[in-house]
């Protein structure tokens, strides 16, 4: 997972140049530059409305940029072929409900070139048994596997996932991640959009955290996550800066004159030490690193989805 | 890498994607029984039941042209008005945008799949005419009667087409019916247009199954006399300006 790191020497699959796009007054996607290099496995994540269906879409050329570019495979995203070498799968409510398995995975083949043989696709995607089901009678995620099937069944070289397992239960959510690794073993280019910073975590080599339409932290998943997992400690405290630095997993120390602020790494062990080398601290708050918000929302989206999933 | 060169054979995408249409159609009974059944069942009751007095055939002759016009118009209509609005709110018609799948693919299916159940309403109607209407026509007056209300149905699908891109799903169903029911009414499709006030007359002449009657009637010699380019006119125009509408809807519907 780490050779991604070296993107200079892969092929570039997408190009994203300062993209924007704005509806009515609210600027969905802000000056976002990307490049996506062959073999990797991309995460977009952040919260809902933070841009990443509108990013995806840009750079499916189904929405028009305000500004900027994007090139897939060097050529403007509706071409032709452009989209022979892409597969998608969107968040899409339902497909026909009375077309079967094997008959949507046959109509989306016909549009590729040189299509992946049904019974493959159909062994590849976990659907055995499922070929003469028609779409209304499947499963939640086995709907979810077949949108997944039709966007890998044309054998393209990139593929988009927009919130691939949404609604799917943890076992299902695993299985799913097992297709897609095993789909990019075979060297296919993937960019996914997520809540979940697990999902991201499990599946991609670079991940992207978007916040109001501007990439906010880019990294590999662990950069990410220790980046968001940092803490920032505001409090009154007799100690001085230097003694504040002292203490466990402070990385930064500042002092705005009435109060001192501390940036933690780990801000439970920190908080520990200060509460026992300091008996007078006052007005003590904890607070995130800027990534605190979009970290808030994912998890309470996290939780969320678990709760219906336990619901139901 | 290299597959880009190759090209997926056109005719294969064509064919299943008119198959699936098909299936899509013929598996929803919901959607084919009104669309044959209201054309024939009106046609028994107004057409045949109504006129026992018998003019020898002349009634039952006008009315197959005109309920074979309202006929042709419903799964024009509704396989692209509503069918189309609800795959685009489901997000089945992103998906298919997103796709290397040919636009015109899924037009080509939508019409052929409506030109098939025109056809099959059309000769519902020559059966019931024929057999218990005393409906006599010349051989050629059959099939250029079919013909005509056959390919008649065109316009309508553009109309449809239009329609569907650019209403929402949930109220597509209330308004194509509110366009189609009193545009067959005021064309004369169900009231002879030769009964109706004057200005409803010159109205009719602003609607595109007016037309179609017309041309229809126009076959089995009982039409109001105007001109046949005149009629071809309109129902052309209608075609080329819904299309256009259409194709900047497809292209909007990206931008929403």
């Amino acid at each position: 997972m780490t050779q991604s790191n070296k993107p200079s020497s892969r092929t570039l699959i997408a190009e994203v140049d300062q993209v924007s796009r704005r509806y009515a007054d609210v600027v969905a996607v802000d000056q976002v530059s990307l490049n996506i290099v062959q073999g990797e496995v991309l995460a977009i994540l952040g919260p809902n409305g933070a841009g990443k269906t509108t990013l995806i879409n840009l750079m499916l050329g189904r929405l028009k940029a305000d500004a900027g570019s994007v090139l897939l495979f060097g050529q403007p995203p509706r071409s032709l072929a452009a989209r022979r070498r892409t597969g998608t799968m969107l968040q899409v409510g339902s497909v026909p409900g009375t077309i079967r398995v094997r008959e949507h995975i046959e109509l989306f083949s016909s549009y590729y070139p040189d299509p992946m043989p049904l019974d493959e696709v159909i062994e590849v995607c976990g659907l055995q048994g499922l070929g003469d089901r028609a779409f209304d009678a499947l499963s939640g995620g086995q709907q979810q596997r077949l949108l997944f099937a039709l966007s890998i069944c044309g054998q393209p070289d990139l593929v988009f996932l927009d919130e691939p397992t949404v609604g799917m239960d943890v076992d299902a959510r695993r299985r799913f991640w097992s297709v897609i690794r095993e789909r990019v073993s075979q060297g296919i280019t993937v960019v996914l959009t997520t809540h979940y910073l697990e999902e991201a975590d499990a599946l991609a080599d670079r991940v992207i955290m978007l916040k109001q339409g501007q990439i906010a932290a880019e990294g590999t998943p662990d950069d990410i996550k220790s980046v968001a997992a940092g803490k920032i400690i505001r409090c009154r405290s007799t100690l001085d800066a230097a003694a504040l630095g002292a203490l466990p997993h402070v990385i930064l120390v500042r002092d705005s004159g009435h109060r001192q602020e501390l940036h933690s790494s780990e801000v439970e062990a920190t908080l520990r030490a200060l509460l026992e080398a300091d008996q007078t601290v006052s007005d003590l708050t904890v607070s995130g690193v800027g990534l605190e918000d979009v970290f808030l929302n994912l998890t309470s989206e996290q939780s969320a989805t678990t709760e219906q999933e336990i619901a139901s | 890498m290299t597959q880009s060169v190759a090209s997926p054979s056109i005719i294969r995408i064509y064919w299943l994607e008119t198959l699936t249409e098909i299936r899509k159609v013929t598996r929803v009974m919901g959607f084919l029984l009104p669309t044959l059944l209201f054309p024939w069942m009106f046609y028994i009751f107004f057409g045949l039941i109504f006129n026992r007095g018998g003019m020898s055939g002349q009634l039952p002759t006008y009315m197959m042209a005109t309920y074979g016009t309202f006929g042709i118009i419903a799964p024009a209509l509704f396989s692209f008005g509503v069918g189309v609005a609800i795959e685009k709110g489901q997000g089945w018609m992103d998906l298919k945008q997103a796709s290397p799948m040919p636009p015109m693919a899924y037009v080509w299916a939508r019409v052929v799949c409506c030109l098939i159940f025109s056809l099959i309403v059309v000769l519902g109607l020559f059966i019931l005419g024929a057999l218990f209407g005393e409906v006599r026509l010349f051989t050629s007056q059959w099939l250029l009667l079919a013909l005509v209300l056959v390919l008649c149905s065109l316009p309508f699908c553009a109309i449809g087409l239009a329609m569907g891109l650019f209403l929402k799903p949930q109220a597509a169903p209330a308004v194509v019916n509110l366009v189609y029911l009193p545009m067959a009414f005021l064309s004369g499709l169900w009231v002879p247009i030769m009964l109706f006030p004057d200005l409803l007359q010159t109205v009719a002449l602003f609607l595109p199954p007016y037309h179609v009657a017309q041309l229809a009637l126009k076959v089995v010699d009982m039409d109001v006399g105007q001109f046949v380019w005149m009629h071809l006119g309109v129902l052309f125009a209608v075609t080329v300006v819904f299309m256009a509408l259409a194709l900047k809807a497809y292209n909007t519907v990206r931008n929403t």
